[in-house]
């Protein structure tokens, strides 16, 4: 779950420091996504997408309000449990971000490592996700080897490969084509069916209309509208009223109801079933080791 | 291909190219090379300054003007009498004469005062005491103690040994500077992998480590080069010192007067200086990410 309260966000002026910033670039931001949703963010560039995507991956803090990720108030959070918290969170930027001097392979394999994979066990792993974003045979070529859609896939890769509960992805298919589009919104619909929230930046109508989600809209830093869709008819405003008030309580409503996010199931058994039956990567086990 | 993973599973930040294998260890094996000699001229300072003291402490000449017999005897009874005192001898007229004829020439007719040889249980202090009671039994017999002049080129060298001290600590504090510049040129250098590194969930502990290590490494491996470095030059030094440590030549040569175990303490302890000045240097920077 991803719970936003009168979040504002001012980025410091490198010169007159915090204080004299420019204008919030996000402003008095009040939202809940229940976990395992699937939310679209578009709106005009400069609305403050990637800043609001950044500030859910832990790499910005909030000037002010409360910003709560996978059930953990970050006021509240001690900076030590923040990197456990963040290996849970999956996130592909416009720019990759991709180390240039590790391969595509040890790229891919950068968050088990750090998670404490132990090396004989994460090869399978890496080399299944690398064939499903359709990198098979290209595990050891660098970053600036790789055109921008390679790149961007290896970037998805890295996002996905520890199966998040958070994945967040900033204009993901912008270097793709359409055939690798569809088959990463494939994965990141699985992602969502394994229990991720997911939260996809875009301005494409065509990408939104293709796939269910919430649709949230910003303009200038603030909210403009956090609509269901394509349910909109049926949730009716309700819903839509609710989690712009954050009064969506914790995914109940597309999960069984356990609340906690921290015990959420993540990929469960019984879906585990299903993606044997559509026949679709299921992603690799998560890390079983925490060694920092 | 195995051990290539290894070595990227160990150095995902690239510390390899962003910490020079070449300018850290070159400066730290300059910063060892000054704090071996330092240390072994603060070392050589404090031999020197005991031996002086010990060797002046103990030798005192008491002398005896119109030696006779009785005088010489009460004397002697006097010095012997006292706690401070471990032996006095006395020494022969023959010897007296034979110590200054290169001066004096044969002058039989010449009346030389007796003298008499003392050696000091203990310090030299108290020996004030001593000659007024020895000129009070004996009028006329003078203490000489060797002592001041001791004392002062044992305070000098003791002054020796607390420059070299100082100049230990400045090498100390300028190595340190020189690992966190050199650390902080790795951060800026390995910025954006550190930002991508501390999203997917390193800790702080984890990036200073690496960091540490690395930093940890190559100041020891200077270190080692200093010290390799620095045993010739104490060698030769500890042969120009021997006549005044007043040591004999060894089986071992100018090499055995070579501080072996303190050489061998300077790379580990650079290492760790540089292993604590990175952890602290990463630590302090990483703090102002979120």
């Amino acid at each position: 779950m991803v719970r936003f309260s009168q979040v504002g966000l001012r980025y410091p002026d490198p010169v007159r420091g915090a204080a004299a910033g420019e204008r919030e670039t996000l402003r008095d931001l009040s939202f809940t996504l229940p976990q395992g949703s699937f939310t679209w963010l578009t709106g005009p560039s400069g609305a403050g997408k990637t800043s609001l995507l950044r500030m859910m991956q832990l790499s910005l803090r909030p000037t002010r309000g409360e910003v709560e990720v996978l059930g953990m108030p970050l006021s509240r959070a001690r900076r030590a449990d923040l990197p456990r918290l963040r290996r849970r969170i999956g996130a592909v930027f416009q720019e990759f971000r991709l180390l240039p001097y590790l391969t595509a392979f040890d790229n891919v394999a950068l968050p088990l490592r750090l998670a404490g994979r132990p090396e004989a066990g994460l090869r399978p792993d890496v080399t299944e996700m690398l064939r499903w974003v359709g990198l098979d045979g290209r595990e050891e070529a660098l970053p600036p080897q790789l055109s921008g859609g390679e790149q961007q896939r290896v970037a998805i890769a890295r996002a996905v490969v520890t199966r998040p509960s958070l994945l967040l992805a900033d204009e993901p298919t912008g270097n793709l084509d359409a055939a690798q589009a569809r088959r990463l919104m494939m994965l990141l619909e699985e992602m969502n069916r394994l229990g991720a929230t997911v939260v996809v930046a875009t301005h494409s109508r065509d990408l939104i209309a293709q796939h269910p989600g919430h649709v949230m809209a910003l303009e200038g830093g603030r909210i403009v509208s956090l609509d269901p869709w394509p349910h909109a008819a049926e949730a009716g405003p309700e819903t839509a009223a609710a989690l712009l008030a954050g009064e969506v309580d914790d995914g109940s409503a597309l999960e069984d109801g356990s609340g906690d996010a921290e015990e959420a199931p993540g990929p469960g058994d019984a879906v585990e079933a299903g993606r044997a039956r559509r026949g679709v990567w299921p992603g690799p086990r998560p890390p079983e080791a925490d060694l920092g | 291909m195995a051990e290539r993973r290894r070595r990227i599973s160990r150095d995902p930040l690239g510390l390899r190219r962003a910490l020079s294998d070449r300018l850290l260890p070159g400066l730290v094996a300059a910063m060892a090379l000054l704090a071996a000699l330092a240390l072994a001229g603060a070392q050589g300072a404090d031999r020197l300054a005991d031996r002086w003291q010990g060797g002046a402490a103990a030798a005192v000449t008491v002398q005896v003007p119109e030696p006779g017999r009785e005088r010489m005897a009460a004397a002697l009874a006097l010095l012997r009498g006292d706690r401070a005192v471990a032996s006095a001898e006395a020494v022969s007229a023959e010897r007296v004469a034979e110590l200054l004829r290169p001066w004096l020439g044969n002058a039989p007719s010449l009346i030389l005062p007796g003298v008499i040889e003392l050696r000091l249980r203990g310090s030299a202090e108290g020996l004030e005491g001593l000659a007024g009671r020895l000129s009070a039994a004996v009028p006329g017999a003078e203490l000489e103690s060797h002592g001041l002049w001791v004392a002062r080129l044992a305070a000098l060298a003791r002054s020796v040994q607390g420059v070299a001290l100082a100049v230990l600590a400045l090498v100390a504090g300028v190595a340190m500077a020189v690992v966190a510049v050199a650390t902080r040129a790795g951060l800026a250098a390995r910025r954006e992998a550190i930002g991508v590194l501390h999203d997917l969930g390193a800790t702080d502990a984890g990036i200073a480590g690496r960091f540490a290590r690395r930093v940890g490494m190559l100041a020891g491996l200077g270190a080692l080069g200093g010290a390799a470095l620095a045993v010739p030059a104490l060698a030769a030094l500890s042969g120009l010192a021997l006549p005044l440590s007043g040591g004999e030549e060894t089986a071992g040569g100018a090499l055995a007067g070579v501080p072996w175990a303190m050489l061998a303490a300077l790379p580990p302890v650079a290492a760790a200086i540089g292993w604590g000045t990175a952890q602290a240097t990463v630590r302090r920077w990483l703090r102002n990410m979120p």
